[in-house]
């Protein structure tokens, strides 16, 4: 049995751009870096959702191998971003990205 | 066979590498020896290899090395050992030779002489390059090469801005003709696919080419050939080459590098000869530049530019007989040619030299009795350019005019009218050098001596050639005929029947008459030319040369300068200018822009999505309708 048949790709679809939506909103709007981190994360997971979405309605399995390295993927950069951002706090104390404007070159 | 070619190929070279390099070192008398023995060297390689092909051997190709190909045309450094080639390098050499044993005294106060004698043996080289060439290419590098050489020489004596110019003036007109020669190579290197003379040779019959597109080919060597040979409307600059030491008048600007465009019209024969219409245009050319060049000759008063415009004439009567399809004909005056007008130009530099510098005959005169050896000589001289039998020009120039009566009334006419005239101006030049009394200054006077004995050897060496030069080629039984057979197209020799006579009678009446009028003038009147600003009505046209620097001036220099400044003033500006605004516009535009580069993430994310999606509306949304 199929969970699209009650569901229908449609609402997945929708669903997927509105995730994709917030998180980029929340990429805009918010200067805290653990909070963008998470919109990030949003963004990506809105893809995996497509991906297995349409994995499943044309059912091949492929979509749904792309989504675990997606996972993988995304889990190292987590890892290498929240480190940075260790980093950076402990430098000047907060996380706040507009701080970070002395980076540049 | 092959030591004997790369001797004579190299030697001039080696000798004009040492004398450059070394020639201050060595001394002048040693690097004038260098320098003549190079060439001598060469003359005997050539009599080497002329009595193997005369005595019937095989024509030599001789591959020195590769060049390049492009496409299927394959370019060799190889050289054409033919009768043709070989005999015209044995009378280069020969007379070169001779010439460079002259300049040993000719040159000897000249502080320079060492690099004289490597322009020369230069100029040999290239000139050997340009006559045993296999290919068309090889025969542009010698073509110019021995403009560049004669570059040099004309522009020997640097220090005169004069000389310079007439340099200038020299290159400048030949690359007006080469870019005709070029665009002729060009046209055939296309369409046959190579440049090798036996190879056209053998192509030309296969419909490769269209005919009149063959036509046009022939027409730019023929450009080619009027540039290198000083012919109408290419003529100016020989006479103004004089500006050059003497032997190189005799060497380059009379006996070889100006009979290269008959060479080559000669070499490419078989080309020549499906063109009747070219053939016609360069016959007409001939006869023109013959006439004209002649009657200014008339009123000169310079002797070497006599013998300049003299040369301009007789290159006339050569194309007219190439353009009767009379090559060997025009080969044979070109031998006599370079004997008598060699010893001529010899002649006048002995006589400059016994003057100290002074080419104006009305300065001259009486020279006789204290030159007899180049008195004597340029008598001889004389009488066989003047067409008196048996001198060799009587020879030459009745063959030509007798090809010009067979085929073509008026061009005969032009050619006896243009004969006439020679004996004038060259009798002319006689009776004011050498007859009457010294019209020169007291000091002159007292200097005047017989030049010394390696000029006078070139002299009577080039005079004795000069007379019985016409051996080569005697009307009824030609060795030179028979000795160029297997190179042209067979026709039709002429009989030696009355009206053959005949003409000789008429050719050489016609001489008497000129010398008659010269004599009466210059000898019994004891005329002598007026002062340049005395002269009036058909006499100016004629000293000043039918205005044609002027002309060319008006028509041609005048207008390039104008575009010139013209695009100076205007032009130049607005390029720069245009030039100078991009890139300040360039520099605003990155003085505001840089400020997009903030350092806030929070902009430059902002600008990554909106991009983003501005990109997909346009694609998906946009596009798609």
């Amino acid at each position: 049995m199929n969970i699209l048949e009650h569901v229908g790709i449609e609402n997945y679809l929708t669903l997927s751009a509105l995730l994709f939506c917030i998180g980029a909103f929340g990429l805009l709007y918010r200067r805290n870096a653990i909070i963008m981190f998470m919109s990030i994360e949003i963004m990506l997971n809105a893809v995996n959702l497509l991906l297995v979405a349409f994995s499943s309605y044309h059912e091949d399995p492929s979509g749904q191998v792309f989504v675990f390295f997606t996972m993988a993927v995304a889990a190292a950069e987590v890892a290498v971003g929240l480190a940075i951002l260790v980093s950076v706090f402990r430098n000047i104390g907060n996380i706040d990205i507009d701080n970070l404007k002395n980076l540049k070159g | 066979m092959n030591t004997t070619i790369l001797l004579l190929l190299f030697a001039p070279l080696a000798g004009f590498l040492i004398t450059l390099f070394f020639g201050k070192k060595l001394g002048k008398t040693v690097s004038g020896a260098i320098g003549t023995a190079a060439v001598a060297i060469s003359f005997l390689c050539t009599l080497s290899l002329f009595s193997q092909i005369n005595a019937g051997e095989t024509i030599a190709t001789f591959k020195l090395a590769d060049w390049f190909s492009i496409g299927n045309i394959k370019i060799n450094f190889s050289f054409l050992f033919d009768q043709l080639s070989v005999l015209w390098l044995l009378f280069v050499t020969g007379i070169g030779s001779l010439i460079h044993l002259y300049s040993i005294s000719y040159m000897h106060e000249d502080e320079n002489m060492h690099k004289f004698f490597s322009y020369l043996n230069l100029f040999v080289f290239f000139m050997i390059a340009l006559v045993a060439g296999s290919n068309l290419l090889i025969m542009f590098i010698g073509w110019e090469g021995v403009g560049l050489c004669s570059y040099l020489l004309i522009g020997f004596w640097y220090k005169n801005q004069d000389y310079n110019d007439a340099a200038k003036k020299a290159f400048i007109m030949n690359r007006i003709g080469d870019l005709g020669f070029l665009i002729g190579i060009f046209i055939l290197g296309f369409h046959f696919q190579t440049l090798e003379f036996l190879e056209i040779k053998a192509l030309l019959g296969k419909d490769l080419i269209t005919p009149s597109l063959l036509s046009i080919a022939a027409l730019c060597l023929f450009i080619g050939a009027c540039g290198k040979s000083a012919q109408l409307p290419l003529a100016t600059w020989l006479p103004d080459a004089m500006a050059g030491p003497t032997p190189v008048s005799a060497l380059i600007h009379a006996a070889t590098m100006v009979t290269a465009g008959i060479f080559m019209i000669t070499r490419m024969n078989f080309l020549f000869d499906l063109t009747p219409e070219i053939q016609n245009v360069i016959a007409i050319v001939g006869a023109i530049t013959a006439i004209v060049a002649a009657s200014i000759g008339l009123v000169q008063n310079d002797i070497k530019k006599v013998l300049a415009y003299s040369t301009v004439s007789q290159l006339g009567l050569m194309f007219l007989a190439l353009g009767l399809g009379a090559y060997e004909v025009a080969v044979f005056h070109v031998i006599t040619h370079a004997f008598f007008k060699a010893c001529l130009f010899l002649g006048s530099g002995s006589v400059i030299h016994a003057l100290h510098g002074e080419q104006d005959m009305r300065n001259m005169g009486g020279l006789r009795k204290v030159m007899p050896i180049t008195f004597w000589t340029m008598m001889i001289s004389t009488l066989a350019i003047s067409g008196i039998f048996p001198f060799s020009g009587f020879w030459s120039k009745d063959e030509i005019l007798m090809t010009a009566f067979h085929a073509n009334i008026p061009l005969w006419v032009i050619g006896s009218i243009a004969s006439i005239m020679t004996a004038f101006y060259m009798f002319r030049l006689m009776y004011l050098t050498f007859f009457n009394d010294f019209r020169g200054t007291e000091e002159q006077k007292h200097h005047l001596h017989e030049s010394p004995a390696l000029i006078t050897i070139p002299l009577v060496i080039l005079a004795a050639l000069a007379a019985i030069g016409g051996a080569i080629s005697l009307p009824g039984n030609s060795w030179l005929n028979h000795y160029l057979a297997p190179l042209f197209k067979k026709h039709e020799a002429h009989h030696l029947d009355g009206q053959a006579y005949m003409l000789m009678a008429i050719a050489t009446v016609g001489a008497l008459v000129g010398i008659g009028i010269a004599y009466a003038k210059y000898l019994k009147k004891k005329e002598i030319p007026v002062a340049d600003s005395e002269v009036q009505g058909l006499h100016k046209v004629l000293s000043d040369k039918y205005y044609l620097d002027e002309i060319y001036m008006a028509t041609i220099v005048k207008p390039i300068y104008m575009i010139s400044n013209f695009a100076k003033k205007y032009v130049e500006k607005f390029i720069s200018k245009a030039v100078i605004g991009l890139g300040g516009a360039t520099y605003a535009l990155s003085i505001k822009g840089k400020k997009i580069q903030n350092g806030n993430i929070g902009v430059y994310l902002f600008a990554f999505i909106f991009g983003m999606v501005g990109f997909l509306v346009y694609v998906f949304v946009i596009r798609v309708k």
